[in-house]
């Protein structure tokens, strides 16, 4: 994902400099910073929403906040995180607020692939078996191994991704969940079920299984 | 017995509610003799926790 401002070497120079300043106020100063943080946040809102103006809004709400709060924080990594969390308990706000209607497209959904990774009579297949990850640490420390997981969660068919990024990311209780998709809750177990064999198929094939050359 | 569809299911569920003793038994002794839902089993904790550290990062992967 590329930032808007275009980074010369002075200006990553420049970043650092205020990174070790500690100056979360300058950081929002700080205009190519501020437009990345803000694509940023504008991108994970409008997956969470499915609604590009509601994303922009509550983006907007939440670096208002922010701005207010800004002297508070050591530097810029304390400033994210803190403006993501607040960024998200606007979109828990917004969801418990607005009435949802079903999409159509959203009824229709992916049923089956996940049923051939079972037998007949219910067990693994050998060739779809999980294998062991052993220890994600490497993976996590790999930027690389991040663009993977964003693929795959990308993949996912769209009422079970954003079942998946609604439960694991911003971390909605299911009642509230069955509330916003308007759906039950053995819907909703099924749906998340399907989201995590899709993902960790995925995750599995694409990194943790070795033979892939991103490995 | 469980079948892996029943055990993985649960597992999925786990992460919602507590199953309930009897159910966490069947799960555990279907697990001791099946490694795919052994491995399942933890990659649905794993999968919790690579999402949450997803959303802190939450840096472009230029920036690493």
């Amino acid at each position: 994902m590329m930032t808007e401002g275009n980074n010369s070497a002075a200006e990553e120079s420049d970043a650092q400099q205020w990174q070790q300043q500690g100056s979360a106020q300058a950081s929002l100063q700080d205009a190519a910073f501020l437009a990345s943080l803000r694509q940023q946040m504008v991108k994970f809102a409008t997956l969470q929403m499915n609604d590009r103006d509601l994303a922009e809004d509550a983006v907007q709400e939440a670096l208002v906040a922010a701005l207010k709060k800004a002297d508070s924080f050591a530097g810029r990594a304390a400033l994210k995180t803190w403006v993501f969390a607040i960024l998200k308990n606007k979109i828990i706000d917004i969801f418990r607020q607005r009435k949802r209607q079903v999409n159509v497209s959203e009824l229709i959904e992916d049923n089956q692939p996940l049923a051939d990774a079972f037998s007949a009579r219910g067990f693994w297949k050998p060739q779809r078996r999980p294998k062991n990850w052993g220890d994600t640490t490497d993976a996590v420390e790999d930027s690389q191994f991040w663009v993977v997981f964003e693929t795959c969660l990308d993949g996912l068919p769209p009422r079970q991704g954003r079942a998946f990024m609604m439960r694991e990311f911003i971390g909605l209780e299911t009642d509230e969940m069955c509330a916003e998709l308007n759906v039950s809750l053995s819907n909703l177990y099924v749906t998340l079920h399907r989201a995590r064999l899709r993902l960790r198929e995925c995750l599995e094939d694409k990194w943790f299984d070795g033979d892939c050359p991103l490995c | 017995m469980l079948n892996c569809t029943e055990v993985t299911r649960l597992y999925s569920e786990s992460l919602e509610h507590p199953l309930t003793l009897r159910q966490r038994m069947a799960v555990q002794s279907h697990a001791m003799m099946c490694s795919g839902c052994r491995n399942f089993g933890k990659q649905m904790h794993q999968l919790r926790s690579l999402s949450q550290q997803y959303v802190d990062r939450k840096d472009p992967p230029a920036d690493a």
